[in-house]
């Protein structure tokens, strides 16, 4: 039989914007012989918010509502960006106590993430409890968020040089009971989904990516662990910190879905461990840094002393004026590396300020590790990538 | 490793570099765009460096700043070593019109969406690209929206003094 | 029990309008268009601790044709807008549609180029929930009053 006869002709699939399992609204336009992918192109802009442009017509402290709402799975860490990125810009430098807060909240707003993401995975490769399971103790820590800022997901409590309010009376009791109720959870996860046939055959050897083309394809994150690359920015470049703790940063060996899994789940563990660490050492002062003219004074000086109003009302109606120059400070979010480039020329709003995306960067990589396998790991691997659209966008 | 980097450059890249900064102990380098794919190539594949990870692409406009001097647009490319845990940021300053500078998707792979949202945002273009077309933006949008003399495009919102009349959209 | 006391000799009065408006409410079946923020709150809703399936919504259908109501959870592009439009028709009559959150209201914290002022310039809204994200409650409070509205509809006056 001649085989050069005919060529075979692909078929064109779109994974559209609307769809149960793409985590928002991603289309990925498919080309498949028979089942195979031959071609995957994601095509983004769905949910483009153009908050870079609107942060430049805002006053610097005018930002830190927007950015909560990029990564919306991780507001903290976002703000978390932002306000070290400006104080960076600043050159000033925020008391004990708000760097063992941020480190709390930010790990466990990792968890938080964490538990989000897999729910919704474990959701798309068909294990549909799961979901329900992880939100279970979501709300644990969504109750410690309304707590502490008053809003349950958008929270917008870190601010340049400290914190919006002071931590409540029962943080302690809240945090402790946090960290005795989720690592039980966690441990069911394991047990659901470890050694499940299903998850393994579904995972193991899927969506493989090697390390160097990882580091070239610009993955960073839990996604980049997972083939066995040991770059964190908390070890690496640390910052908020993250010297004092101690923790292991968990790295996969094949680069597939199931250890992109391990890794996360290992990485939650991890974050409790430093939230107690966080916890325990916490010691007593001031939750914001006094610098007049930046800062703004607590709400009880504001209403006693002549200064602190005079101060409030020029930064909350001038704002101030950081030095000219740019700054790019980098944090580990739990998607990635997130950045933060802002350039100020001296006035009040900032001249540019840029988001390194992880999820954009990380999404660019799909095409490498999907094209050659089946159309059913195309699911697996945007889970695994663990993408959040709002940040893909802006 | 700042020192080595600036040696480096007085050795190999002489006529390359235009000024170089240090603000809040990281160094920038403003170089030529002529030489930016050599540049960036020799410090990918130079043992002694290994900037193996392209973080970020960032475009800046400089109109009413500095652009009479120096150029309106201004390209930030920032590299990372993850063997020396170190971060260099390259800055290079085009002019503003028709600004054209060489792709790097042939080193790193990252370099392919960054670039395409820096056109489509920006509207610098990248010479040899594979794929360069709009990447966020909605396809009947013309213009690039953040340079500085596209506008905001504010609406109005509609209270009861004015919810009979059309919303007013101030460009 | 309780319908067999009210109901002497198994026969019960009651008008077409209100037996079909019930059967629609208490059985809605909603559409999964989660676009941003909303749409984790909208998650929440559905999770075990404010659930939403004590009222009927079961299931979250994938598919539009299949749904029918649509819960707009979240910012609006102006990329995403013709796709909303094609899947609002998409749905067959009767049904609904719930504007979750303030930037499917009103454009809420972003008024820039980039996003629709509010979804009713694009789909007709029965309903807008406040709130950014609302509350799990908040839309529990909205999706009581479309029950609400739906109960007070007539299939003679209904337009469609």
């Amino acid at each position: 039989m001649n085989t050069a006869a005919k060529p075979r002709r692909t078929m064109n699939l779109n994974l559209g914007p609307q769809h149960p399992a793409t985590h928002g609204v991603l289309r990925v336009e498919l080309e498949l012989d028979g089942e195979t992918v031959v071609k995957a192109t994601p095509h983004i802009g769905f949910l483009h918010t153009g908050i870079e442009k609107t942060a430049e017509s805002k006053l610097y402290y005018k930002v830190i509502p927007m950015t909560d709402r990029m990564d919306y799975l991780a507001p903290m860490s976002n703000n978390l960006g932002y306000c070290l990125a400006v104080e960076k810009l600043l050159g000033i430098d925020v008391p004990e106590k708000v760097k063992y807060a941020r480190v709390c909240l930010t790990e466990l707003t990792r968890v938080m993430s964490h538990l989000v993401w897999i729910g919704t995975h474990a959701l798309d490769l068909g294990a549909m409890s799961m979901l329900l399971y992880a939100f279970r103790e979501r709300e644990l820590i969504i109750d410690l968020y309304e707590a502490c800022a008053g809003q349950r997901m958008m929270t917008t409590y870190f601010r340049v040089g400290g914190l919006a309010y002071d931590l409540p009376k029962d943080f302690d009791k809240r945090v402790k009971d946090i960290l005795q109720k989720v690592p039980p959870g966690i441990r069911d996860y394991e047990r659901l989904l470890n050694n499940n046939k299903i998850f393994r055959q579904r995972t193991i050897g899927v969506a493989r990516i090697s390390a160097e083309d990882a580091i070239n394809c610009g993955l960073t994150g839990p996604s980049l662990r997972g083939s066995g690359v040991n770059y964190d920015v908390r070890r690496a470049n640390s910052y908020c910190g993250y010297e004092k703790f101690n923790f292991q940063v968990p790295l996969g060996k094949n680069g597939d879905v199931y250890d992109r899994y391990l890794v996360r789940v290992e990485e939650m563990k991890q974050s409790l461990n430093i939230a107690r660490q966080a916890l325990e050492g916490m010691p007593e002062g001031p939750y914001r840094a006094h610098v007049p003219g930046v800062v703004l004074p607590p709400k009880e000086d504001v209403l006693s002393k002549m200064e602190s109003l005079i101060f409030h009302f020029k930064i909350i109606t001038e704002g101030f004026h950081p030095p000219k120059g740019a700054v790019y400070q980098a944090i580990e979010a739990p998607k990635g590396e997130l950045g933060y480039y802002i350039s100020s020329d001296g006035s009040a709003k900032p001249h540019r300020m840029r988001v390194r995306p992880p999820s954009f960067v990380n999404l660019s990589a799909l095409p490498k590790m999907v094209e050659g396998g089946m159309v059913a790991d195309v699911i697996a691997a945007i889970g695994s990538i663990d993408i959040v659209l709002g940040e893909v966008d802006r | 490793m700042d020192d080595k980097i600036r040696q480096y450059f007085e050795e190999n890249f002489k006529e390359a570099m235009v000024r170089q900064d240090t603000f809040r102990d990281q160094l920038s380098l403003y170089i030529r765009k002529e030489f930016l794919v050599d540049i960036c190539r020799d410090l990918k594949d130079n043992d002694e460096f290994r900037f193996e990870l392209l973080a970020d692409i960032c475009s800046l406009d400089w109109l009413g700043q500095a652009d009479k001097t120096e150029g309106r647009f201004e390209v930030v490319y920032n590299l990372y070593s993850i063997k020396h845990r170190y971060r260099l940021l390259l800055k290079v300053r085009l002019p503003g019109e028709n600004p054209e500078i060489d792709t790097l998707t042939n080193l790193w792979q990252t370099a392919n969406w960054l670039e395409r949202e820096v056109f489509d945002l920006m509207g610098i273009h990248f010479t040899g690209h594979p794929d360069l077309s709009k990447i966020v933006t909605p396809d009947d949008l013309e213009g690039h929206p953040l340079r500085k003399d596209f506008p905001l495009t504010y609406e109005v919102p509609q209270f009861s003094w004015n919810k009979n009349d059309p919303p007013e959209v101030i460009r | 029990m309780g319908l067999e006391e009210k109901i002497p000799d198994g026969v019960m009065l009651t008008s077409l309008d209100k037996m079909v408006n019930w059967a629609r409410k208490r059985s809605m079946w909603p559409l999964g268009m989660g676009l941003a923020c909303c749409a984790i709150e909208m998650i929440s809703t559905f999770a075990s601790h404010y659930d939403l399936a004590r009222f009927g919504m079961e299931i979250m259908r994938p598919s539009p044709r299949q749904a029918d109501l649509i819960i707009v959870s979240g910012r609006l592009s102006v990329k995403m807008a013709p796709v909303l439009k094609r899947l609002y028709d998409q749905m067959p009559n009767p049904k609904y549609v719930i504007s979750m959150g303030a930037c499917a209201s009103c454009g809420g914290v972003f008024n820039n180029y980039a996003i629709v002022q509010g979804v009713d310039k694009v789909l007709p809204v029965d309903i807008y929930v406040p709130g950014c994200p609302p509350r799990p409650e908040q839309l529990i409070e909205g999706v009581l009053k479309l029950f609400e509205k739906v109960e007070r509809e007539s299939l003679k006056n209904k337009a469609n």
